[in-house]
């Protein structure tokens, strides 16, 4: 029995939020303002005017493709990779009860616990000394293990959540282990499953500071930009890319939200 | 047990996917071993046979001559973080990641305590997804935007002129240490865009603790007279501070170990992540390197050490 819920907040804490949240947004909305800029050399504001002759230049650009091309390829490949490791992980973990479970948990969220550029050195030194060249396949390495934690962290949540009464009923009814899973376990976790491959998807799309250490001459996208932040050569194609992998990056957030919401609803729903 | 398993009620299956999976329910370790070696080989051997072979360069030297690592053990290197240059890297490191994990937390409080107590129905949905958008949404995209509003012909210079308030934007880039040229190349603007990039893993955490403290107690507190002031003070802020913490995991570590940031908004001062980065690169001094990145390594071996006692993690 609570009373507070139709309280209404002070209005000192709704400005305090509404302003943190604008704080949080403003600036993404200012990258889509600059897209349609037609100022090239600086980054006036206000715009002198506005065009949208920069989004044909930029689909005109072969080396935008590329590296857009290479960034989805390594994505695709490290979340297959993310999501058999993780899941193994998870389902290891949350099925049974052994020693050294809680290291393992420890080791999966080591990579993204540590500082980037630590996990990015000792790749990078590892294959200097193994005398691994760069290729797409280092990256994959570098990224493949960082994007375990995201696929395991949604599946673990997921796995504690079915009940083992519903596997031992199917073990009951004669199904064997393979079609326990096939039928049983994986309609259950599939959407936690892809809300993770989603998350890790666009984690590795989006990662830079791993991938300059271990992608030598290749260029993703974000290295691209990261080239363009450093030395600003094409600001009105920079504008456009950015806009992009922006609207890129929303969809598969906004999926992994509405894949794992009833969840969400259930743990924090403060009832 | 094993004369029960011989004398199953079930015939045995006879099928080859039917035999193994009865092979796996008559010996789950084996089930285990078979799910947890490729995980583990790849985390175990790949990343941490990595992350130990940088290590342990960080007890070799690099001889100032020739430019070749020295494979004897040494403390040298370590001594070497210790002269004036690198320990000033190391320090003005440490003291932005606390600035920035404090200024997160005061603005990411009220948006977790608003979302937590007050949101509901469509509100709490906006506030999850207004916070996960831009966490989630791309570092350099974010870093860009900041470039383009700190520029001296960018929005900042031209607000405040619009407002005739050029003068305090003045006044304060003339102020030693966190002024500059403009605020793209000085510490203030670094700041900014730390707190900006990594404010949002602050919110959730401390969100999920206030989720568990109960409307009513903060009506208790009210009802025995305790003002506002005195009711964030002595009950809502320790039971926030879980959160807190396990918030100030993430802006720490991730703006301790940041090398971008002040790379492309900062003046030309160094960061350890730009050390780091400098060293192995142009300087090729790897365990020089490797000696700056244990900073961070036991920084946060401390500070998680530290949480796991104030009983952080439940919060995460």
């Amino acid at each position: 029995m609570r009373s507070d819920r139709n309280n209404a907040a002070p209005l000192g804490l709704k400005i305090a939020a509404g302003a943190g949240l604008a704080f949080l947004h403003l600036p993404i909305l200012l990258i889509f303002l600059y897209a349609f800029t037609t100022e090239e050399k600086s980054y006036q504001f206000p715009p002198p005017g506005y065009t949208l002759q920069w989004f044909a230049v930029t689909w005109n650009r072969p080396d935008v493709w590329a590296a857009m091309g290479l960034s989805v390829r390594v994505a695709a490949i490290s979340t297959a990779i993310a999501l058999v490791l993780g899941t193994l992980c998870a389902a290891a973990v949350s099925q049974t009860k052994f020693f050294g479970r809680e290291t393992i948990s420890l080791l999966v969220i080591l990579p993204i616990a540590l500082p980037g550029i630590i996990t990015g050195i000792a790749l990078r030194s590892a294959f200097s000394f193994a005398e691994i060249p760069f290729s797409f396949w280092t990256i994959v390495l570098g990224h493949a293990t960082f994007c375990v934690v995201v696929v395991y962290n949604n599946a673990v949540a997921r796995f504690r959540r079915v009940s083992g009464s519903l596997i031992e009923a199917s073990m009951d009814l004669g199904a064997d282990g393979f079609q326990t899973f096939r039928y049983i376990i994986l309609p259950n976790i599939g959407t936690a499953l892809l809300a993770g491959g989603m998350l890790a998807f666009a984690l590795s799309f989006d990662e830079v500071i791993v991938t300059t250490f271990t992608a030598g001459q290749q260029s993703t996208l974000p290295i691209w930009m990261l080239e363009e932040l450093v030395r600003p050569r094409q600001r009105p194609v920079t504008n456009v890319v950015a806009m992009v992998v922006v609207l890129l990056t929303f969809l598969p957030i906004l999926g992994a939200y509405y894949l794992t919401r009833d969840g969400d609803q259930v743990a924090g729903g403060g009832k | 047990m094993t004369i029960a398993a011989d004398t199953s009620i079930l015939a045995r299956r006879e099928n080859t996917s039917g035999r193994l999976s009865d092979f796996f329910w008559r010996n789950p370790k084996i089930l285990l071993l078979l799910m947890l070696t490729p995980p583990l080989l790849w985390l175990g051997v790949i990343y941490l046979g990595s992350l130990f072979a940088l290590l342990l360069q960080s007890f070799f030297s690099i001889d100032d001559f020739s430019g070749l690592i020295n494979y004897e053990f040494t403390l040298a290197t370590y001594r070497q973080l210790l002269i004036p240059s690198n320990f000033d890297i190391i320090l003005r490191t440490v003291v932005m990641a606390v600035l920035v994990t404090l200024a997160s937390a005061v603005i990411a409080f009220p948006i977790a305590y608003y979302a937590a107590r007050y949101a509901r129905g469509k509100w709490k949905v906006i506030f999850y997804l207004g916070v996960m958008l831009p966490l989630w949404s791309s570092y350099l995209v974010k870093v860009y935007a900041w470039k383009l509003i700190l520029a001296k012909e960018g929005i900042v210079t031209w607000a405040l002129a619009k407002l005739n308030l050029l003068w305090v934007l003045d006044a304060w880039l003339s102020l030693p240490v966190v002024g500059g040229t403009s605020l793209s190349i000085s510490y203030t603007g670094t700041f900014i865009v730390f707190i900006y990039v990594w404010m949002p893993f602050m919110i959730l955490p401390i969100q999920a603790a206030l989720e568990r403290v109960p409307g009513n107690l903060i009506e208790a507190s009210a009802d025995l007279g305790g003002h506002p002031a005195q009711t964030f003070r002595y009950v809502l802020f320790p039971l926030a501070l879980p959160g807190i913490i396990a918030g100030s995991i993430f802006t720490f570590s991730l703006t301790l170990g940041d090398y971008i940031i002040p790379q492309i908004i900062g003046s030309s001062r160094l960061f350890i992540g730009q050390a780091v980065y400098a060293q192995q690169g142009t300087a090729g001094n790897i365990p020089l390197a490797a000696a700056f990145t244990v900073v961070p390594i036991v920084i946060m071996g401390l500070y998680l050490w530290m949480a796991k006692r104030q009983g952080a993690f439940d919060a995460l």
